[in-house]
This record gives C-alpha cells, structure tokens and sequence, in this order.
C-alpha cells in the first residue's frame, strides 16, 4: 500500500464537497476491493473519503411501491432485512450469498454497483428489477447505468446514495461460484412484475451484466421453467478463463435461467 | 509397551497440549520473532520466466528514504556465498550424473522463472524497502521460455541451464526392462492410461519467514526460520553454502505453521537474510507474503506418465510398465532429484503381487518454480499411477474392482517387489473388506439407480495406497544417492525433582509432538503428561537431528526417544540399587517405581532421579552422577503404512458438480500413540488429496507467467467441498522400530486422488477424468457420457 490521505465525511452531502476539491481522491464505501487493490500497489489514490460514518447513507425502506436501500447498507443488513425478506426476498437472498461472513459485513450494495465487477451480484439484480440508481446529482435507470466491464454512468465525483427497487410479483436469484473465489461464474436473475419478465446475468458477459432478450421473450409468454426449453445463449461475447470457457457459461445461463425461474415460481 | 493405556499414555486420545497458545494467539512464529535495529528485507523478483540480465542500476533505489543496503548477485558472489544445492545425486541409465545447474541465491547474469531472486533491498521498514525495490532498474535482454516438459525436450527449445543442453536432468530408470516387456508380450490384456498428475502449490496457512541476526562480539549468526528441519538447514549454509561454520551458526524454528514438504528445503531468502546480517550490521527480516508463496515456494507434483499393467487370463497382474516425465522447475530444489525417482517407482508394486516392473523416469527443466516433495513426495504419484490402472484393468477385463484388488493382493510376509522395496508386514485385504463394510459397497446399486432416477450420476471408487515412510534407514538411502543419513537423534533430560526435558531432532510443524511424544515418556516413566517437555527447533539447545517429513517422527524420531528412555532406565536402576542396597540386576521398574524384587522396598522416579544428582549413595567411581542420556536411532527398514479408502460422488450432470457422498477409509498405520491425533492426520490429508482431485491446479500461461497466483484462481479445497469422513483402523504393528508404529501424516492425501477419480470415472462410465475433475472437465464428459447412453 502506498500512503494517502484520509477523511471522514458524516454526510453524502460532505463526501461529494470533500471529493470536489481533490481529483486524486475515492470514496471508500466497504472498501472490500478497494482496499486489497490498494495493499497489492495496483491502485495508489491519493485520498481516500471514508463513506462509513455518512447515516444518511444507510437503511432500508419503503417509499410508495418502491423498496428503497442506502447505499452504504451493508450486505448482512440487506440479507437479514425483514423487510428486504418480505418485499423482494430474492434480494434478501442474493446478499446472503455475497462473497463469506466478513465480507458481508463490510461490503456495501452501493459499493458494489459503483465498482461493477462484471461478476458481482448486484448489478444483475439492479437490471432484472428494473432499479432506480439514485446519485447526489439524479436519478440514473439501471438499463443505463451499467456501461461496460468496472464502467458506470457515474461522472466523477458523483456518489450514489441510494438504490430504488420497484417490488416485482415474482423473483430470483441463482448462482454458479467460481470455485476458488466463489465469484459468480453465472449468476441469474429473473424478475416477473405484471407482464414484464426481466433476465440479467452477471459473471459471464465479457462486457458485464446484460440482459440476454430471448430468455426474456420466452418467460414473458408464460413465466415458466418449461418455457425455456429450446432457449439458449451464445458462446459469442461471453467470458473464458481456466475455470469456465464461454460454451460452459453458456450452457450454465440455461441451467442457472430455469433453476431461478423454478425457484421464483415455488414461493 | 504397557498393555493397558492410562488415561494420557499410549493409546489415549489426549487433547494436544499446544494448542492453547496456538487456539489463544501466544504461538511465537518466526514473523512474532523481532531483533532490535532489525531492517526488513523485500526482494526484486524477475517479472520473466526467462531473461538474461544486462544490467542492474540501484542508483535511484538506493538514494530512496530508509535504504539500507541494496544486494544483488554480485554481492554474494564477491563474499563467495555458494548457491543452493540438491541433496541427492540421481544418475541416468548410462550412469552419468544428474546434470544439475547452478542456483545462485541471488540471480547471476540469468532469470529463469518468475518470481526468480534477483536483489534484495533491506531498509529500515517494509514500506521503504518495497518503495526502494520499485526503483531499482534491472535491464532485460528476454528469452524464450518454456513450460511444456514435451516442448523442453525438443530439439531447438530454449536451453534454461548449459549444463543441460536438452532441458533434461537425468533419463533414470528402475526395475527389470527385459522380463517386463517378456511379461507384456505374453499378456492377455494390456490397460493403458496416459495420466497427469497436476501441479500443485503447497499453501501452508503461515508463509515462509527469516529473520537472520549477527553478533560480532563471538562472530556468531542465528537465523530464525521456518523450516521442518532446521539441523539440516544449517548444516547446508555451513557446509555446503559457507555463510559460516556450523559452531558458530544457529538455526531456530520456532513455532510453525503447517509445511507440508515445502519447509524441509534451504532457500534463497534464508540463506540471504543471515548473509546480509552481517554485511548490513543489522538483524535483516523477510517474511513472503502469499504472492511470493504461490510464486516462490517449491511446487509438487507434476507428471506425465504413460502407464501399462500386464494381465494373465486368470486375471492376474504380471507386470508393470511405466515412462513419466517429471517437471523439476526452474532449479534443482533440495530434494527435488529424489521425490520422481527414488519416491516414486519403489511404490509402483503398490499392495500387488506384480512379477516383473519397469519405470523410466525423465527429470526435466522449466521456466516454472522449482518442484520438490509435499505432502506424499512422489508416492501419491505412484498410487494414482497403480490404482487407476488397476480400477481400469478390472472394468476392461469385466471383473469387480475390489475383487479384482484382492485377487492380486500380497498376502505372504516380508515380500520383496522387484523394485528395491521388501514389504515387513501387513494385511491388505482386512482393510479392504472393512472398508466395503463401511462403505456399503454391495447395496451401490441400488443407490445407483435411486440417484439415476433424481436425473444424477453416482459412483464409487476405491483406492488401496501403500507408502514408505520413516525415510530410512541411513544406509540404504545413503546406497540410492541420499546426500545425508536419515535416523533420529534423542536427549532424554531428567531434572532432580524427576520432571524431564526430551530434545528431539524431530520438527512439530502441526503435528502434535508436543503431546504425543510426552505420552510415550509418560506412559514409559510413570509420570504425569505435564512432568514432560518436548524441546526442539534449534541447533544450540538440541543435538543434530534430521527433522520431520515423510512421515517419520513416529516411526524414526519416537523410537530414539525409546532407546534413549532404556538408556534411562538402566541407569535408573542402578541409582536405585545403590541407593536400597541391591543388586541393579534385582530392580524392578514399573509404573514410575523402582522395586527390589521378591521385597516391599521402592523409590519412585522423582526419589531416584534426585539421588541420581545428589549423589551420596554412590560414588563417582562406581557410577557417574546425573540423569541424561541420548540415542541415535536408525531403523532397519522403511515403514510401509497402507489402506483402503473409498469414496462415492453423486454428480450434477447438468452444472458438472461432484458432490461427494461419503468416504470409509480404513488405514494400517500399526501401532497408534494418539488415535485423536492420527485421525486429524488423516481428515486433513484426505482434505488434500481431494483438492488435488478436485479443486487445486498451478497453471502457467506459454510464457511462464503463474496464471493461478491468488486464491482468486488457485482453488483450495473449502470445508463446505468435503464430506464428513468415516475413519477406521486396522493393525499390523511394524516389526522395523521398537514402538510398532508406521507414520500417518500422509496417508490421506497418497490414497484419496485415485479413490476420487475412480468414483468420478465410475459414475460418468468413462476411463479419461483429467485432474483436477473440475465441474467444467466433469460437465464435459458427463454430456459425452449422456449421449453414448441415449445411443445404446
């Protein structure tokens, strides 16, 4: 780790003051990759802003049909929320399969959408609810927030505050870990709100999480795992490593797809 | 031994006494050990798997805040430190020696895999010497470079060392060539498997450290390391490297946290760090951190084997082929010549009666970290090679795999295989038929079709291991190239209220001595557990001694503390004698008491002990005062531990994930001190044989860059990837020590690859499961194995 400066901002209001008078600066929200980047030298800012004691960040509620979550609530809060289990527990339940116990307790949704690792799990569950990523600045649709691989719509110095999660009829998440860093490998999410059927996946787009149309076409006639058979992704555009080439992945979005959508159906 | 155990002595499953530090945080490590006015060392490691170095320019660095030295190969050459060495001398069929490069521990003129030593910076804290390493400039002329053992060989490939022209280290072999190939020119049936045994990275939980410290007052080094034999290590640096004479260089290894094989080899970094001590005028620091452990740290494994076993029309084994190619990294690491050769093909009889074999073994040079012994040390090897062939035999030749076993088992002893090893004593098949009771065997059918139906894939797979361990004796090692004698040295120091320090040459790096050894001095003395202490770890406390691998503590370091204990005893009897006036020939010793026989009269061991010291019951003529005696222990023969381990997996057909069900293993390790202990030995080799299996794979890209250098991508085996196992024992006692015992540390992880594999191969009824069976690898040939059986 090479050394910064750090500060500590109470607000979001503070944080976005702090962040305009030093280019060379990042908000640290659970600093969950963040920080090891910073141990391992591959990142150097020269300041960090620490979002932890910012309250106004943080908590889960309901505003009309809307649930609405902090942005630096952590993973565990978000998995353990009555709340979150009532209104969306797919949501409930993909933070409970973030990364291991510590991770969950220091890691932040806002963090993770921010950072957009293309095998992350929240983006996925961003894109298939149809979220609202709400910044200091405005209101960004997730279909247009998740530009490319660690790429957002953030502008520099723009914080995310808060994310808005319209509550959908139907949903779920199901995962393929990678086995060493149990990262997604494929990681989909189906949501069913009226007639609208969203898929994301996450973990094997070389470009980050996407939609993949004809999985979403297919479930929109009838939410419905049968309604799958026949549906598959390509190869073309997907990840391959040493763990997963692209025609596995493929192959897994069909599995992960119809398991989500047994699971939605089975609650 | 006494029949019966008392609650803490032989037999018992006492709860390991140094676990409280350890579970509470007080274990002394060596990165807990801190010298005053220490500088912290960082090393500038080569980026290039294969590059010559035109120059090196610290100007910049050195001028860099908190700098006190910059050292590069130049340096340790001027002082004429010598490069590390390789320990045993392997010669290839024309009899020519191993051709073995030099191994500078600080690059000279040449890198030859990432992660290579090229400088060290030693500044005044650890953020200073890795600012400074950042700015020494070391100027590349980059070389092709080569990590295929196949392409290695090739005419035109990069040569990595001059004395090797062909990347070949030795062509070595063993066994008889001509009544083999008799043997499979009148075979029935032949099986053939080409089989890789994947490469592996050691991963203890604590990284390698050094801590080396100078005093010029007595001219006198101490280098604190983590090693599981730090007699050995320091008899390399004196000897062999010439940092300093043995009398005037002590070795420490404090507590250590796990080795696995790959803390028994002297290194760079060590090696540096007591050179620089001196040279720096300051005690210099190094601990790895786990980058540098992936890269660094001596690898295992790594074959390509051809295999073929010969089969009669009765089903019988009549012999054994074998070609492999063993990739030995970069450089010759300490025992590294040894672990393919004289490790490996001496197993290959495994617990078969097999007439007639032949290994040809092939030492080859790569740009990738230096290979060397873990866990096992080229009998994992060796079993993986035998019982997949033997699981593949039975299925060709439609006979049951466990039957197929028996019917080739060795059931006379002692049984000379004709690959150097004579087999003292054991029962094969008790422990294979315990462990198909355990596992059920005969009802897999049934669960078979019950997991068919659920849309799933089940098999079972059996693995029955044999291994030598102890490493010994000294003479026969010795006889196979050996560069040292493998015994083990024992003080046994009785204290004047009769409590006793034991100094043993042995090296608990997890293993437990602490307990277990206190249980055997325990049990013989007649003394409380808490009376005993086990001292070991340093030169300057206790006397040389050959450390702690290839299961051998038990076997070789245990049965020196015995001969010293009878030392004891006998001399014991005599201050007893004197002191209850009787003849030492008339004394008794039971329980922890001295007895006249045919009398009432007794002392106990704490009363003799103190009349040993003060004396006044005898004099100095008649006998020497005093209690302590030592023992070098070299036994008569390996021990050969073996078993039956069976596994059955369930596989996910549509995702490629093995689940496994369930795991009997059945182990003879003949007599047990601690069966808490052994079976812990035995959970956690298994853990590494099934991330062998399963999970782990150090994978280089074609230019030598470690693509698997994190755990991001380098898969260990997790707690929620492993079964609950059902562990039991069988017993034959070895009759090559004097306590019975055969070694068990690395049981686990010989038998579990194969019995992982067969059950794999059993359930996607195909022959070919590469390790490790990935659930992509394991997706690939369950779909294959779908579409054949829709075809029939």
């Amino acid at each position: 780790m090479y050394a910064f400066n750090y500060s500590r901002a109470e607000t979001g209001r503070k944080a976005v003051n702090l962040i305009s008078k030093n280019e060379d600066a990042k908000f640290l929200a659970g600093g969950q990759t963040l920080l090891p980047t910073m141990k391992q030298r591959l990142a150097s800012p020269g300041a960090l802003i620490d979002l932890s004691g910012a309250a106004d960040l943080k908590g889960i509620e309901m505003k009309g049909r809307n649930l609405v979550i902090g942005a630096m609530t952590r993973h565990f809060d978000v998995a353990t929320s009555e709340l979150v289990k009532e209104k969306i527990p797919a949501l409930a339940d993909l933070a409970g399969m973030i990364g291991d116990p510590a991770v969950r307790n220091r890691g932040t949704m806002g963090g993770s959408v921010a950072n957009n690792d293309p095998a992350a799990d929240y983006p996925s569950a961003c894109l298939a609810l149809n979220a609202t990523i709400i910044t200091n600045k405005r209101k960004i649709p997730a279909d247009e927030f998740f530009t490319g691989l660690f790429e957002t719509a953030l502008e520099e110095g723009e914080l995310i505050t808060k994310i808005s999660f319209p509550v959908p009829n139907k949903a779920a998440y199901e995962k393929f870990r990678n086995p060493a860093s149990r990262y997604a490998i494929v990681g989909v999410f189906v949501a069913k709100k009226g007639k609208d059927v969203r898929v994301a996946v996450t973990g094997a787009g070389s470009n980050g999480v996407f939609r993949p149309s004809n999985f979403e076409a297919a479930l929109t006639a009838k939410f419905h795992v049968k309604s799958l058979e026949g549906v598959s992704a390509k190869a073309e555009g997907l990840n391959s490593d040493i763990h997963a080439d692209a025609a596995y992945r493929a192959h897994l979005i069909g599995v992960m797809a119809r398991r989500a959508v047994a699971k939605a159906n089975a609650k | 031994m006494s029949a019966t155990s008392s609650a803490t002595g032989i037999g018992a499953s006492v709860r390991r006494k140094e676990d409280l530090r350890f579970i509470t945080g007080r274990g002394q490590y060596t990165d807990d050990v801190n010298r005053p006015g220490q500088g912290y060392a960082f090393f500038v490691r080569s980026p290039h798997a294969h590059a010559n170095i035109r120059k090196i320019d610290s100007t910049a660095a050195a001028k860099m805040p908190g700098v006190l030295a910059i050292l590069t190969g130049d340096d340790i050459a001027a002082d004429k430190v010598g490069g590390l060495i390789c320990g045993w001398m392997i010669h290839s069929k024309d009899g020519s020696p191993m051709k073995a490069g030099a191994h500078p521990a600080l690059a000279q003129g040449k890198v030859r895999y990432v992660g290579d030593h090229v400088a060290v910076v030693i500044a005044e804290s650890l953020a200073e010497a890795r600012d400074a390493a950042e700015k020494v400039e070391v100027d590349y002329d980059v070389l092709p470079a080569v990590v295929d053992m196949n392409a290695a060989t090739k005419k035109g490939a990069p040569v990595i060392h001059d004395v090797a022209d062909n990347n070949t280290v030795y062509n070595w072999h063993l066994g008889d060539k001509a009544a083999t190939d008799a043997a499979f020119a009148k075979a029935k049936h032949v099986t053939k498997l080409d089989i890789v045994n994947n490469r592996l990275v050691p991963n203890p939980m604590e990284t390698r450290a050094a801590v080396g410290d100078y005093e010029p007052g007595t001219e006198s080094f101490t280098l604190y390391t983590t090693s599981q034999n730090p007699h050995v290590a320091r008899l390399v640096i004196s000897a062999f490297i010439g940092v300093a004479p043995e009398n005037k260089l002590r070795v420490i290894a404090p507590d250590v946290g796990g080795g696995f094989g790959s803390k028994i080899f002297i290194y760079a970094e060590e090696v540096v760090c007591v050179w620089a001590a001196k040279k720096v005028g300051r005690p210099v620091k190094w601990t790895a951190d786990r980058t540098e452990a992936f890269l660094c740290d001596a690898h295992g494994r790594d074959h390509l084997t051809r295999a073929e076993l010969a089969i009669d029309e009765s089903g019988r084994i009549t012999g054994l082929r074998v070609h492999t190619l063993a990739n030995l990294g970069a450089y010759l690491s300490t025992f590294s010549s040894s672990v393919p050769t004289y490790l490996y093909a001496p197993l290959l009889s495994g617990q078969y009666d097999i007439p007639a074999i032949y290994a040809e073994v092939d030492g080859i040079y790569t740009n990738t970290a230096p290979v060397d012994a873990y866990r096992g040390a080229g009998r994992p090897e060796a079993t993986y090679v035998v019982e997949r062939l033997v699981e593949v035999a039975a299925r060709e030749t439609g006979v049951d795999p466990a039957k197929f076993r028996q019917k080739n088992f060795i059931t006379k002893f002692p049984h000379q295989t004709p690959v150097i090893m004579a087999y003292d004593a054991g029962n094969y098949d008790a422990s294979l038929q315990k462990a198909l009771e355990m596992a059920d065997y005969k009802n897999i059918g049934k669960r078979k079709a019950e997991s068919e139906r659920h849309g799933k894939l089940r098999g079972i797979g059996i693995s029955a291991y044999i291994e030598a361990c102890g490493i010994a004796p000294s003479a026969a090692v010795g006889s196979l190239g050996a560069g040292v004698g493998l015994w083990e040295s024992a003080e046994v120091r009785v204290n004047p209220i009769g409590t006793v320090e034991i100094l043993t040459g042995s090296h608990s790096h997890g293993q437990g001595h602490e307990t277990t050894f206190a249980q055997l001095v325990s049990d013989r003395l007649g003394i409380p557990l808490d009376a005993v202490s086990i001292v070991h770890g340093d030169t300057d406390k206790v006397q040389m001694g050959m450390g702690t691998y290839g299961s051998r503590s038990g076997a070789v370091g245990m049965s020196a503390i015995v001969k010293a204990l009878e030392k004891i005893e006998a001399k014991a009897k005599k201050v007893a004698g004197f002191c209850m006036e009787a003849s030492d020939k008339d004394i008794e010793f039971k329980d922890g008491k001295f007895t006249v026989r045919g009398t009432d009269k007794s002392m106990d061991f704490g009363a003799v002990a103190l009349q040993a010291y003060i004396a006044h019951k005898f004099n100095g003529q008649e006998l020497e005062p005093g209690l302590k005696e030592s023992a070098f222990w070299d036994p008569t023969n390996f021990t050969f531990p073996a078993g039956v381990h069976i596994c059955e997996v369930e596989i996910d057909p549509e995702t490629g994930i093995t689940h496994i069900e369930r795991w009997s293993a059945v182990d003879d390790f003949g007599n047990v001190i601690n069966p808490m202990i052994v079976e812990g030995q035995v959970h956690g080799g298994i853990a590494q044989g099934i991330g062998q299996a399963m999970c782990e794979n150090a994978v280089y890209d074609a230019k030598g860059q470690l693509v698997t250098a994190s755990f991001m991508d380098y898969c260990m085996p997790r707690a929620d990837d492993l079964p609950s196992y059902q562990v039991g024992m069988t017993q034959t006692p070895c009759p090559s020590n004097p306590l019975g015992i055969k070694g068990c540390g690395e049981a686990g992880a010989i038998a579990a690859p194969p019995a992982l594999i067969n059950a794999i191969t059993d359930a996607l009824g195909t022959e070919n499961v590469p390790m490790p069976a990935t659930p992509q690898a394991v997706w690939r040939l369950a779909q294959k194995s779908i579409t054949r059986k829709a075809a029939q």
